[in-house]
């Protein structure tokens, strides 16, 4: 198992990949969180869905009524992939909370839409995001997330 | 019937599917997922279609028949239609979606209503040609015989 741990002695920060990388997938369409759940266990990960931002944040423990603990802040997740289009919050509002939490800003978030709005990804990619992809999602498109799940040495 | 004979039918029923625009890569994709893992894969992803478009189908007929027509509500549940066809390769209902989702911007209810009966009919047509595919796949598995991959 290999982690990776900052000095700072408040903020200690610890990455725990165990054996498969975990992915949060996000979307509200459980069609399409049926089919991200199957693309990415045919790519050995562990896979956690959630069917809105809200569920996201509770799930990576910032949700609203949650305490941060001050000693030790693990990330649950490696990679987070999220729809942008979902009531509510949005993917992209979604990216901007974890982007601006010191536990989970390392993380790479993707957002996944059906539409193809140079604006919006322009957007997200601006607020963070690694990556933009067009649905519906394929086997090609979640290869090119491998470079976000690989272990740390 | 042989086996062989009924992997023919098989193939050539899914072929004429793609052919006459039913089926798009989306469900080859679908298909190509399956695994030992996670056999039934694709008959349970395509029975998730049919429970949750017919609930949005539902949805939408009541909300195209209220006086005032929240036609944010309606496109809300064509887009939901239109992502659920598109990610099982469902091409027909998902191009009549996108047609649909055009009338609902416009605000015409009565195009919207013409917009659904669209849906609903191609729907129907894709439900009851991925269910005698199903049927014929079963066949093939019952007989002892293996489905035929396709590959794009």
């Amino acid at each position: 198992m290999d982690a990776a741990s900052s000095s700072s002695a408040n903020d200690m920060m610890v990455m725990d990949y165990g054996d498969e990388p975990h992915v949060l997938a996000v979307d509200d369409n459980l069609i399409d969180r049926k089919l991200i759940e199957k693309l990415l266990k045919n790519f050995s990960c562990r896979v956690t869905t959630a069917e809105n931002g809200l569920r996201a944040l509770e799930y990576l423990g910032l949700g609203d009524n949650q305490q941060t603990s001050h000693k030790a802040s693990v990330s649950k997740v490696n990679l987070i992939i999220t729809d942008y289009c979902m009531p509510g919050m949005t993917g992209y509002e979604l990216l901007k909370r974890v982007k601006q939490s010191s536990i989970l800003k390392e993380v790479p978030v993707v957002i996944m839409s059906s539409e193809n709005i140079p604006t919006r990804i322009n957007k997200c990619l601006e607020e963070g995001a690694q990556m933009f992809m067009l649905k519906p999602l394929k086997q090609s498109d979640v290869k090119k997330l491998r470079c976000y799940l690989k272990h740390r040495s | 019937m042989e086996v062989v004979q009924m992997q023919r039918r098989f193939v050539e029923y899914a072929a004429s599917l793609f052919r006459e625009g039913f089926l798009d890569g989306q469900f080859t994709q679908l298909q190509q997922l399956q695994d030992e893992s996670n056999p039934d894969f694709v008959v349970e992803v395509v029975s998730l279609f049919f429970e949750d478009s017919e609930k949005l189908l539902n949805d939408l007929s009541r909300a195209l028949d209220q006086q005032n027509v929240d036609f944010k509500r309606v496109d809300s549940h064509v887009h939901q239609l239109k992502g659920s066809s598109s990610s099982i390769g469902a091409q027909r209902v998902k191009n009549a979606c996108i047609a649909f989702r055009n009338y609902c911007e416009e605000q015409n209810t009565d195009a919207c209503l013409s917009c659904l009966q669209q849906v609903k009919q191609e729907y129907s047509l894709a439900k009851s040609k991925l269910e005698t595919l199903f049927r014929l796949e079963q066949q093939i598995l019952t007989a002892g015989g293996s489905i035929p991959i396709m590959m794009e």
